[in-house]
């Protein structure tokens, strides 16, 4: 693996090179600037550093737009193939996410799981390149740590950039990532001290304390049936924001849209706080009640996923608990499913 | 000396222990610290025990009325859906009212939603709740980690940085241009009573953008709702919104795309104030706990506006009231609707 080493205009200059070649998006300031369909996201055309912290929207719009085509029929009664679906095109134009934080990188690695055959999302991952910084601060709200992730993680990644003292240090971590190399004059491969010292930077993380593995080893029907979940439920809305926010919910919903005749098959994000996400056709809907509905987004993400998966489906980027209208807090749920005997 | 709001508090949780230990209340809705700076969360104590976390402050931004039906409900005894009702009261529930709020209660029992008898309104005047966003945008860069509320100031800190600010300029929008900050009905007052407040422009915030050019609004609403991600917390989190199905989940028939096209957002939104014509008290919970800092509400507002001015009524400021919306009057104000003489008039 090569590493480069910048100071912050030459890193600036290197970044805003790839905007002639490339789409290149970071998030949005504000929001007049969100693009189209990744909201919360914007073209890029300058170089400039993002923010601390998890940016408000998540990276999986990028792997898992809303909508997506999924193929196109036609819907004309004359059309003799009529209503026969054609299967959409994957699109293949090369796109880069620029700035995302190491937890954003690593769901998209945890989303890879179970959608390791999805051809929508395999192919956003072959055209998508991204571009990660370290975080050198974190915010209140931040918990990778507990997840399993890090702050100077690089899963997921296939650049990872790290500011090391007045230096910024970039490590070229897939073969994708080699063509934005090629893109620069005279790169300065970075020093072994300066390697060195984001080596020790990354060892002085904590280590995870395997809360996955604790709760794997309890009876989901006992972490199923605790009582705090009434609690826990009572003053949430039942709304999606945390679902929409959170980069490692995946779940989603199909729908035929037909305008003048010509119909799409589209998928769109849906959500388990919904009440229509469970309703059979029969009217029955086996999780009616909110409460339901509350304890299976957070059964599914620290014990479902885990038992199934391996590791939690949360990156601890802490966007659940930032913007969550009542305040419900993922932590608190996950010390509460800790203490279940 | 302890500040308006502690008192308050001390009062809420004396009033709670109360009503819960006479049995008088089977839950008692108000709200409870949360885990960050700058925020509550809804809380029904259950017990005197729990009335002890009920908290009150400038940042109890969500509207309780919103939870009220439903808590109710889950008071009475369980009964499937053709069995008749329980013999005898059923539980009562107490919840915090400020005027918003109290108009909000009235517009639900006018709309059979809820049962007067089953709840005990505890009346607070309200002092205007702060926006946590315009704090955060005065300090942009800054993580804020604790914020301090004395009457009139907010002590704003993080790890490197303290400020004293201004109350009253951190206020959301629609607290800034509530004139009926009290209760207007209640059953037990806590705090001082409230003074209602005049203000000659209520509606400047609406005009601000009425004035625009057709094209600048057009710019506005589509900017302002770009960023939507149809996670329909304003509809949720409003009291007004108690549809089994809401027009945006019903797929038979579909009448608005799921995706977040452009189109389908702005219908929705669009849809959804006008579902609140009449009925809006302007408390600003969506506009709260919108995850994006959409500003929605004054879509609401833009209605309210309307209704004053055609039916000259204020939702739900007189309990006794019909309805504008779904009351027929003979000199109701018809210009909007398309008769042949006046479609000749317009030339269509």
């Amino acid at each position: 693996m090569k590493v480069y080493a910048f100071k912050q205009a030459d890193l600036e200059k290197w970044v805003k090179s790839w905007t002639s070649t490339h789409k290149v998006y970071r998030a949005a300031t504000q929001k007049s600037e969100t693009c189209g369909a990744h909201a919360g996201w914007t073209e890029m055309t300058d170089g400039t550093m993002p923010p601390c912290g998890p940016a408000k929207s998540s990276v999986k719009t990028f792997y898992f737009p809303q909508p997506e085509t999924m193929a196109t029929f036609s819907a004309k009664k004359e059309d003799p193939d009529g209503l026969l679906m054609e299967n959409q095109e994957t699109p293949e134009e090369k796109q880069i996410v620029f700035g995302v934080r190491p937890c954003d990188g690593r769901s998209v690695e945890l989303n890879n799981l179970p959608y390791v055959d999805d051809p929508f999302y395999q192919a956003n991952r072959e055209r998508t390149i991204l571009v990660g910084f370290s975080c050198t601060e974190q915010k209140a709200t931040c918990f990778c740590t507990q997840t399993g992730g890090s702050p100077y993680g690089t899963e997921g990644l296939d650049v990872a950039l790290s500011q090391v003292g007045d230096v910024f240090l970039a490590e070229i971590i897939t073969d994708k990532a080699a063509e934005l190399v090629d893109n620069g004059d005279g790169l300065t491969e970075a020093s072994e001290s300066e390697i060195a010292e984001l080596t020790s930077l990354r060892q002085a993380v904590e280590e995870n304390p395997g809360h996955d593995e604790s709760l794997k080893a309890k009876e989901m029907t006992a972490l199923h049936g605790a009582p705090f979940w009434d609690k826990v439920a009572e003053s949430c809305l039942n709304c999606g924001a945390c679902t929409f926010l959170c980069p490692t919910c995946y779940c989603f919903d199909i729908q035929d849209e037909v305008v003048r005749g010509q119909g799409k098959r589209i998928r769109y994000w849906d959500s388990c706080m919904f009440p229509l996400y469970t309703l059979h056709t029969t009217g029955h809907n086996p999780r009616g009640k909110k409460v339901q509905r509350v304890r299976n987004r957070f059964m599914h993400k620290l014990k479902y996923f885990p038992d199934r998966f391996g590791p939690f489906s949360c990156v601890g980027c802490g966007r659940c608990i930032q913007e969550c209208p009542v305040n419900i807090d993922i932590r608190e749920v996950m010390v509460d499913l800790l203490a279940v005997k | 000396m302890p500040t308006i709001n502690e008192t308050i508090t001390q009062e809420i949780r004396a009033k709670a222990k109360e009503l819960l230990e006479s049995k008088e209340v089977a839950a008692f809705l108000g709200f409870c610290q949360g885990s960050l700076p700058m925020t509550t969360r809804p809380f029904v104590a259950r017990s005197p025990e729990e009335a002890d976390k009920l908290v009150w402050n400038s940042f109890c931004v969500l509207n309780p009325a919103n939870y009220l039906p439903e808590l109710l409900k889950s008071l009475e005894p369980p009964r499937g859906p053709r069995d008749p009702a329980p013999e005898g009261p059923l539980p009562k529930a107490a919840l915090l009212a400020t005027g918003c709020w109290s108009r909000n209660i009235a517009i639900q029992i006018k709309e059979n939603q809820l049962d007067r008898d089953r709840v005990v309104i505890v009346g607070i005047a309200s002092r205007g709740m702060v926006d946590q966003r315009k704090i955060r945008a005065r300090f942009p860069d800054q993580e804020i980690l604790k914020v301090e509320e004395q009457d009139h100031k907010l002590k704003v800190s993080g790890q490197n940085f303290e400020e004293e600010i201004n109350r009253w300029d951190m206020v959301r929008g629609n607290c800034l241009t509530c004139l009926h900050p009290d209760p207007v009905m209640l059953d037990v007052r806590i705090g001082a009573a409230g003074q209602e407040r005049k203000n000659d422009t209520p509606f400047q915030q609406v005009d601000e953008i009425k004035n625009k050019s057709t094209d600048e609004r057009w710019q506005w609403f589509q900017d302002e709702f770009a960023s939507c991600i149809r996670c329909y917390a304003c509809r949720n989190a409003c009291p007004l919104c108690y549809c089994d199905t809401c027009f945006v989940d019903d797929s038979k028939p579909q009448w608005v795309g799921k995706s977040i096209d452009p189109v389908d957002t702005g219908l929705f939104h669009i849809l959804r104030a006008y579902h609140c014509a009449g009925r809006c008290t302007d408390c600003g919970a969506c506009e709260s706990v919108c995850p994006m800092d959409i500003n929605m509400r004054i879509l609401t507002k833009k209605l309210s506006m309307d209704v004053l001015a055609l039916y000259g009524s204020e939702a739900g400021m007189d309990p006794e009231a019909p309805l504008p919306l779904s009351t027929y009057k003979t000199d109701d104000p018809q210009d909007f609707i398309l008769s042949e003489s006046g479609a000749a008039k317009e030339g269509i």
